[in-house]
């Protein structure tokens, strides 16, 4: 690619690369513009222009991809952004969940009374933040678009007013919920930025190929730099960016916000941010870890376990915890928190197994757990109507006999996430177990036993929305109301986790496209060759 | 790549239109009536829906029959055999077949599905649409399961079965139904994750053998297909995939069940399998927990009584009839073929075999002191199994034979007393046996059926529980005196609360006032009860035909595991 940097700065074929970033972006600047001139009843076009954003941004994703077919994987703009098999796959998977999370939200917000365009332009924002952690290769560029993602969200939670007419608590709930995600948020980014500042220091880079290519150096012999044991350093480094990215995908111990987030939070906002800005905070993880501190995920220095022990006991806590809390919730959403919590340690089993099985196996997880969980919040969703709330595990009682198709997606989303074969997410746990148990080693056997007994844990959790849909009493004050976007949202959902359970070839190829090149990625001038 | 695996002089398969697709239609047919029902018919139109459902059954038993009528008794091996791509990314197949052992259960599993659906008609009054739907898609996942033969596929309908028996148990059942139903899911989902675990390692496992011992795997091979080609090129098929494990396919190993069962009991000169012994005994481990829940195995048993108890009636006769079936299948089908040196291993007998005997013993006492009928027959079911188990684990060909029948016999026999206990709970309301007696005077019809089936029951000669339990214990006298004394144990006590039940139910004079009125057999009842009523006498008094299919699987699961058993 002879035009590439002859100039010097970024050219028209490197900003090509981020072209469906910058639509976003623009896009949300132009919905906030039409917020104001729409008309107060005519709020919720902005939804449909931002939708119309979205597919936009899908038809220049594709186009990234259709013309770099040939030289991928390569790095633009001065190596901060990679464009990949890793950065194409999870930028979809971010659209597709963005798109999925608005179409669902219309006429939620509406029952809310809460409808207003910014909702729509801030998911635009967050989700091009999304869309850089899943492209950035620099810790600067991954940090600026987590910053752009997570405030994007702090303000989402915190969208409800507080409303003296119905439910006044819930304004109140929402704000509540909101600070405290901020100033959890806001704590761990800065734990993060530290981790990546000593980094910085030990390696002089903040590029995550060349601090992979810098980092063993450290390990060889008994650095002793002028402030003490280059070893001792890094692996502080380390353990505070891990800390850091373990709050941001709620892995226990850093846990803790996330169940008063996901419930204060308006219900579309909760069905976003548990799978939106959590496969793209994987997205991030994965590129830290999987290529900036790969050469560190294990030591050969029995004194020194690598990053995959301490993976391995987070994630085998994270399952256990979030399944265990999640069995006596009584609020769905809460429940939901919970599950997701124990989601994220399956997915971490991905990065334990430390194989391609593993790897792919915890990409396909995100996409078969991004349109499952929304699937099933989608349902939740359409519980809400003036006189209901719908985030008690009780507001689903009889669904089937009121709407009976809706009651079934439902059960095909809770068996997914609960792991039964035909659906995507057993197809998700069984690449991640076939990667531990390829593994071999005797920690991750019972790690994959762990995991094992964990699904059977987290069904008898979900068998409680199924036994509420079927067998609970029927209340007839609030009949369920789909709005057709809601509806098709939902449909569309159910029909990919059935694809990926029952022929999930294409998504096991994209999952295996998505980490085949997840190392280092090779600089413009090699792909030439 | 690599060479032919084996130059014997089979003919090359000829093409027989007749076959495609046979099995896939036996079954995939109930759940193509599951979703007609679902789509197509009003739920308001309940008499519609029995009948249609019934006839639906009915109709699925026609491809069943087919099935024998075209199998080829002289052909070792599996029939029918069907083989697609599904996921070569992993290297899972599309691939049905059954041999004699499984067509047995097919049949079982069909006949079992119309009685199911004939003997609810009356029992469901609620809800009508959805429990024949879930009966439909059960019967499906059961069907699957005996017919899958590749590990991934059957993987997929052994779990998926639990869906719609959950339902069935959970909407329709009694009142501590939803504690039983989810009793039930979770404990057979303990089970098939930790089985999930065995199969990912068998399936890694595999590739290493494939590659480093191509003759000794010629020769299981060999032993496996005998003279079916189309068997062999199914299992070549899955040896190929393995041995290209890692490949451009992507695939890391082959989930085809019968290739597995080839490498699983390849074995070099010092007669041990390939596999290390302790990985072997692991992964038998994995799959025995799955099974041994599913029999159920003391101490695994106590979702079995809860289950029988509160599911319906056609929900026991299908749990009872196909669904413990699946747990001693499964340890004849995967267990012994793949894991031989875990299976001849004294420890693995000896704990499997002291849970058997305590099974036996345990089971049937307790089944003496239960007040409840259904109750009683559930913890029979424990006994029974125990023996089924026992008789299999003396890797021998009579007590793997008689453990088959065994298997045949005890769905028949036990389906048949659910089915009883149901006529009589429809009438009274009540399964307490102290609300009973005298009932011969009243109902003789029915009573002379009860006791026929009393008698299948408890093994005597003549009637089909015999034969099971005679040749069965034969094979274990052969293997350990000791257990066939516990066995025999068993039968006397399967006996004593048999026949203690059926005393206190039918002798005497009426005690009860509100027996007084009982209407004795319906026709539809008539209908259900006399095929296996039929089925007892038949197999009891001429059971070859029955002994014809099994003998020859039976046969090779021994050479499998102890090839020194024939010289």
């Amino acid at each position: 690619m002879p035009l590439l940097n002859i100039l010097g700065y970024p050219t028209i074929y490197e900003t090509f690369a981020i072209l469906p970033e910058l639509l976003l972006v623009l896009f949300g600047c132009a919905a906030l513009v039409l917020d104001v001139l729409l008309p107060r009843e005519r709020k919720e076009l902005t939804a449909y222009f931002c939708l119309a954003g979205i597919g936009t941004a899908l038809l220049a994703l594709w186009q990234v991809f259709e013309t770099n077919r040939i030289r991928l994987p390569f790095t633009v703009f001065y190596g901060m952004i990679a464009v990949d098999g890793f950065s194409l796959t999870l930028r979809l998977v971010a659209l597709v969940a963005a798109a999925l999370a608005i179409a669902m939200a219309v006429k939620y917000l509406d029952v809310e009374e809460e409808q207003h365009g910014e909702y729509y332009a801030l998911i635009l924002f967050a989700t091009s933040g999304m869309m850089f952690l899943s492209s950035g290769v620099d810790f600067i560029t991954l940090y600026v678009g987590l910053e752009l993602m997570a405030l994007s969200v702090y303000v989402l939670v915190g969208y409800l007013k507080w409303n003296v007419q119905f439910h006044e608590k819930r304004g109140e709930k929402s704000s509540e919920a909101a600070l405290k995600y901020f100033l959890m948020g806001a704590f761990s980014s800065a734990i993060l930025l530290f981790g990546f500042s000593i980094i910085f220091g030990l390696t002089g880079t903040t590029n995550v190929e060349q601090v992979a290519g810098l980092l063993p150096g450290l390990f060889k012999a008994n650095m002793l730099t002028t402030t003490g044991d280059a070893r001792l350093m890094a692996i502080m480094g380390i353990a505070l960016v891990a800390a850091g990215l373990f709050f941001k995908i709620a892995a226990v111990p850093f846990h803790m916000w996330a169940p008063d987030a996901y419930e204060g939070a308006p219900t579309s906002v909760t069905a976003f941010m548990s799978v939106g800005p959590k496969a793209a905070s994987y997205a991030m993880l994965a590129r830290i870890f999987l290529v900036a501190f790969a050469p560190l995920r294990v030591t050969g220095d029995p004194q020194i376990p690598g990053w995959a022990v301490m993976f391995g006991v987070v994630a085998a806590l994270t399952m256990t915890v979030g399944n265990v809390a999640a069995v006596t919730q009584q609020n769905a959403k809460r429940l939901m928190a919970y599950s997701s919590i124990s989601h994220a340690g399956f997915i971490l089993l991905g990065f334990v197994a430390g194989n391609e099985m593993g790897y792919a196996g915890a990409v396909f997880y995100l996409m078969a757990y991004t349109v499952m969980n929304l699937g099933a919040f989608g349902v939740l969703l359409s519980l809400r109507s003036e006189e209901r709330v719908g985030d008690k595990l009780d507001d689903l009682n009889g669904l089937y006999q009121k709407q009976p198709a809706l009651a079934l997606m439902m059960l095909v989303c809770l068996l997914s996430l609960a792991g039964i074969p035909g659906t995507g997410g057993f197809m998700g746990k069984f690449y991640l177990f076939g990667g531990l148990i390829q593994a071999g080693n005797k920690w991750m056997n019972i790690l994959a036993v762990v995991a094992a007994l964990n699904v059977v844990i987290s069904l008898y959790y979900y068998a409680r929305f199924i036994k509420a849909m079927f067998t609970g009493k029927e209340k007839e004050e609030a009949p369920v109301t789909l709005s057709p976007p809601l509806h098709a949202t939902i449909v569309l959902t159910v029909i990919l986790v059935l694809v990926m359970g029952l022929y999930p070839q294409p998504f096991s190829q994209l999952s295996r496209f998505a980490v085949e090149r997840l190392g280092p990625p090779t600089p413009p001038q090699a792909a030439q060759k | 790549m690599f060479p032919p695996l084996l130059a014997t002089g089979i003919e090359p398969a000829h093409f027989d239109i007749g076959n495609i697709g046979l099995l896939s239609l036996v079954v995939w047919l109930p759940l193509v009536g599951a979703l007609a029902l679902m789509f197509f018919i009003n739920k308001e139109k309940t008499d519609l829906i029995r009948k249609f459902t019934t006839g639906w059954f009915a109709l699925c038993m026609v491809p069943a029959i087919l099935l024998v009528i075209k199998w080829k008794p002289d052909v070792q091996g599996l029939q029918f055999i069907e083989n697609y791509e599904w996921i070569p990314m992993i290297g899972a197949k599309y691939q049905l077949g059954v041999d004699g052992m499984a067509l047995v259960l097919v049949l079982l599993t069909a006949l079992l599905g119309v009685l199911a659906a004939l003997c609810s008609w009356e029992y469901i009054t609620t809800r009508t649409k959805e429990y024949y739907v879930f009966l439909l898609l059960l019967q499906t996942g059961m069907l699957g399961v005996f017919a899958a033969a590749d590990l991934f596929l059957f993987y997929v309908f052994f779990e998926v079965m639990l869906v719609p028996m959950y339902f069935l148990i959970g909407i329709w059942g009694g009142e501590r139904r939803l504690y039983a139903a989810i009793k039930f899911f979770l404990y057979t989902l303990v089970g098939s994750v930790l089985m999930l675990l065995a199969i990912l390692k068998l399936y890694f496992a595999a590739p290493g053998v494939a590659v480093a011992h191509p003759k000794e795997v010629a020769d299981s091979v060999a032993l496996l297909v005998g003279n079916n080609s189309g068997m062999l090129a199914l299992v070549q098929d899955g040896i190929d995939v393995a041995r290209n494990a890692g490949g451009p396919s992507g695939a890391a190993g082959t989930f085809n069940l019968f290739a597995l069962q080839a490498l699983g009991s390849a074995r070099g000169a010092d007669g041990l399998g390939f596999i290390p012994l302790n990985w072997q005994l692991w992964m038998f481990a994995g799959f025995a927990i799955g099974f041994m829940i599913k029999v159920p195995m003391f101490p695994f048993h106590t979702w079995l009584p809860d289950a029988h108890v509160e599911a319906p009636t056609a929900g026991s006769v299908v749990l009872a009839g196909v669904l413990l079936k699946i747990g001693t299948y499964g340890f004849l089908r995967f267990n012994f073929p793949m894991f031989p040196d875990a299976a001849k291993h004294p420890v693995t007998l000896s704990v499997l075999g002291t849970l058997a005997i305590i099974g036996i013993v345990y089971g049937s006492l307790v089944a003496m002191a239960q007040k409840d009928m259904k109750k009683l027959v559930a913890y029979s079911s424990v006994g029974h199994m125990g023996l089924c188990m026992l008789s299999m684990l003396a890797l021998n060909p009579n007590g793997i034979n008689g453990s088959v029948l065994q298997m045949l016999n005890h769905g028949i026999s036990t389906g048949a007393l659910f089915l009883l206990v149901g006529v009589i709970y429809e009438r009274r309301h009540t399964r307490q046996i102290s609300e009973f007696g005298g009932l011969a005077n009243v109902v003789p019809a029915y009573a002379t059926i009860f006791f026929i089936t009393t008698l299948s029951s408890i093994g005597v000669p003549l009637l089909n529980g015999f034969i099971g339990e005679f040749v069965g214990l034969r094979g274990v006298l052969e293997a350990k005196v000791s257990w066939a004394f516990w066995g025999a144990t068993g039968i006397i006590l399967g006996a004593a609360y048999m026949l203690w039940l059926y005393q206190r139910v039918f002798f005497g004079t009426v005690t009860n006032p509100r027996n007084e009125g009982l209407s004795d057999l319906t026709a539809r009842e008539w209908a259900y009860l006399l095929p296996l009523v039929v089925l007892m006498f038949w197999i009891g008094i001429y059971p070859k035909p029955v002994m014809k299919y099994i003998d020859g699987p039976t046969n090779t699961i021994v050479k499998q595991v102890s090839p020194g058993y024939f010289k």
